[in-house]
């Protein structure tokens, strides 16, 4: 086809159909050798690479799979001397304290109610994480409020029988946030009705709940020095990201705050804790705040490192989110308020969505980090899966080469699943969001 | 454009203006950006500004809806005095709709959901209603079949047709334009200075930030050109264009039409 270039005038007479594109080299060899084999750098790390998997592969296969023990009730399986094999993994050890790595040392006519616990949580990630799930907006009500305060008392028993001084104290502490919130409206000339509304129904939630608490089941308490294994790894992971996330936006919205003591408090916060390695919180958390209460105020050793790690983990999703904020350009803000959209209208329904959106990556990246970190709360004497892990290696009737290795094995299988299984999903919903609004 | 100059609603002189600036004054830190502002603006009355980048006219309209804030003088607005009152600055937002250089449109939102939001949570309309009133203007600014689609799949003009019904839904008392075609190509600007003039036919108070001479020959009362954040000179379009007072005014002018 000619162009115009050599004639001094031009005029399209006819216009060209769009064709499909030239038919290059496709199938598989062509694949292999564009991908693979495209250049001697290329074929060199193909090579490497195809001899680490070489050498890396069939070993580990034969570890898991092939040589490993299935079956036994103690040492004698996994070991030589007894007859059995020690050249693979020891299955037969993990199937034996499978309970002991699932409940710890929860007392054992009571482990129904961890399953319930498992069962109910499954029920909130579901309802929450499929996009496409009925009423979204009550299943949220149900894993912020209803799955806490269920868990609550199936997990310890309930029935804290709280005195009459705490529900005196608790009165007055209610009147106290509502009049906090009359007095900010009021600072902030904002109409005081919703102001009243939100207080007082924090106050009620909290109220109820605390009476639900303290409410009589019928359960036998355990003592959550009983617990551990998965049902403290997950709960651990669970309460931190359920806490850090709003937590985390409640902090990187204060630190961009124009309120000077707002911005202080928040970047203090932020930057304290993002200072101090997680071990070190824990070991403050445990050791020296109980010496900051008073004498007969005790915190439960659960409860402790339950703190400090969704405190760890907010202040890193505080930075996360304030980069998605940051990334949002100016006028999205004035396009909210020039329609009369108050603060936290244009927050909840213009920024923070676009702004989350920019940061899934991010989030979930804290995500996994605070899953795996969970297993430092060993550090302070909470037997969570791998302290469980530890310590059944050393039990005697265990006795055998590949007893450790096999325990280790489990637990990364274990993270790995977890962890695999954000990551993918996250991926998915990047997708989803993406594909509905492509720009 | 030579198309005739539309008639100014008929207005009684002694209603409340709509917008009073008295005395106003601004600085960006030293920058003093907004020098001695004083200007009436009567019920139906379209004005145009126009001046030099940097010359404080997008500053000035985002003073009225409070976008940007002001240090010193008064600006009411519908009989509402700006302070560092929200509640009452969330009132004149109501009343005041704004349009965009860049649209502003919420890209996370379809066109539907970009006009609805507003009226269902700032004027508590039902949905559904919110939804009817939405389709009347989406028609109105003829793209009611784009509205299931999202706002990075329509073309700038379209975008700002858009941008333009988001405002009316809220059925504002004033319509501030921010340059509204300037991020256009020049294919698009037609259909939404059309749209422009649709609205000052109706009698809509407009204060439009634009360089389209044509637009403020044919609709606007008054033209304003604005240099080094003062009013320069202020006059009916017709006297603007043919007989421009102030020398700065002839410059600028003798740059822009050709």
């Amino acid at each position: 086809m000619s162009t115009a270039v050599d004639m001094p005038r031009f005029v399209r007479a006819k216009q060209v159909e769009a064709l499909p594109p030239p038919n290059l080299a496709r199938g598989p060899i062509a694949w292999i050798r564009e991908n693979l084999f495209s250049g001697p750098f290329n074929t060199l790390l193909t090579l490497v690479v195809l001899y680490l998997l070489y050498v890396s592969v069939p070993p580990m296969v034969k570890f898991l799979f092939i040589d490993a023990v299935w079956t036994g009730t103690d040492r004698a399986a996994c070991r030589a001397d007894t007859g059995g094999s020690e050249s693979g993994a020891c299955w037969a050890f993990i199937w034996d304290k499978i309970n002991y790595f699932i409940y710890g040392s929860y007392t054992v006519s009571e482990r129904w109610r961890v399953n319930i616990f498992f069962a109910l949580l499954a029920i909130g990630v579901v309802w929450l994480l499929w996009l496409r799930a009925p009423r979204r907006d009550l299943g949220a009500v149900y894993f912020f409020w209803i799955f806490p305060t269920a868990s609550y008392i199936l997990l310890t028993g309930g029935n804290e029988s709280f005195s009459g001084r705490f529900w005196i104290g608790f009165a007055i502490l209610g009147a106290l946030v509502i009049s906090l919130f009359a007095f900010v409206a009021a600072v902030l000339k904002a109409s005081m009705r919703p102001a009243l509304v939100i207080g007082g129904g924090i106050v009620a939630v909290v109220g109820v709940t605390l009476a639900l608490v303290d409410m009589d089941f019928g359960l036998a308490h355990v003592p959550t020095s009983l617990w551990g294994g998965i049902l403290v790894t997950l709960l651990v992971a669970t309460v931190g990201i359920v806490v850090s996330l709003p937590f985390g936006i409640v902090l990187a919205l204060g630190r961009r705050s124009k309120l000077p003591i707002v911005r202080l408090a928040s970047v203090i916060f932020i930057e304290f804790v993002r200072g101090v390695p997680l071990i070190t919180v824990l070991i403050m958390a445990n050791t020296m705040l109980p010496l900051f209460l008073p004498g007969d105020m005790t915190v439960d050793r659960l409860l402790r490192p339950l703190i400090g790690t969704a405190l760890f983990a907010s202040a890193y999703m505080a930075e996360v989110v304030r980069g998605g904020l940051q990334a949002m350009p100016k006028g999205q803000y004035e396009g909210a308020m020039s329609l009369g959209l108050n603060y936290p209208q244009m927050m909840s329904l213009i920024i923070l969505p676009q702004a989350l959106r920019i940061v899934i990556p991010g989030i979930v990246n804290t995500f996994i980090g605070l899953f795996k970190d969970t297993s430092l709360v060993a550090i302070v004497g909470i037997f969570d899966l791998v302290k469980t892990i530890e310590a059944s290696r050393i039990d005697p009737n265990w006795a055998a080469p590949t007893i450790g290795m096999t325990g280790y094995v489990f637990a990364a299988l274990f993270y790995f699943i977890f962890c695999f299984g954000m990551s993918r999903y996250s991926l998915g919903v990047e997708r989803r969001l993406a594909a509905g609004q492509k720009r | 454009m030579s198309a005739q100059h539309i008639p100014t609603a008929t207005v009684d002189p002694k209603a409340q203006p709509a917008i009073e600036m008295i005395d106003v004054h601004k600085w960006y830190g030293e920058f003093h950006v907004l020098r001695d502002i004083n200007l009436n603006v009567r019920r139906g009355e379209r004005i145009v500004i126009c001046g030099p980048s940097g010359s404080g006219k997008s500053t000035m309209i985002r003073c009225i809806n409070r976008l940007e804030e002001h240090q010193k003088g008064r600006i009411i607005v519908d009989g509402i005095e700006l302070t560092d009152d929200l509640k009452r600055i969330d009132e004149v937002r109501r009343d005041v709709g704004m349009v965009f250089q860049h649209f502003n449109l919420f890209p996370h939102l379809t066109i539907l959901e970009n006009c609805t939001l507003a009226p269902i949570w700032v004027k508590k309309m039902p949905r559904k209603e919110a939804e009817e009133v939405a389709m009347h203007y989406l028609t109105r600014v003829k793209i009611p079949e784009q509205a299931n689609k999202y706002p990075g799949q329509l073309s700038g003009g379209q975008q700002q047709r858009v941008a333009i019904a988001r405002s009316l839904c809220m059925s504002p008392k004033i319509m501030l334009f921010d340059e509204p075609t300037s991020a256009l190509d020049p294919e698009m600007v037609k259909e939404v200075l059309d749209t422009m003039v649709g609205l000052a036919e109706e009698g809509m108070t407009m204060l439009c930030v634009t360089h389209e001479m044509g637009f403020a020959r044919q609709v606007a009362d008054r033209v304003i050109f604005m240099d080094y954040g003062q009013i320069v000179e202020m006059n009916t379009p017709d006297e603007f264009f043919r007989n421009p007072q102030h020398e700065r005014t002839r410059l600028f002018l003798s740059q822009i039409l050709h």
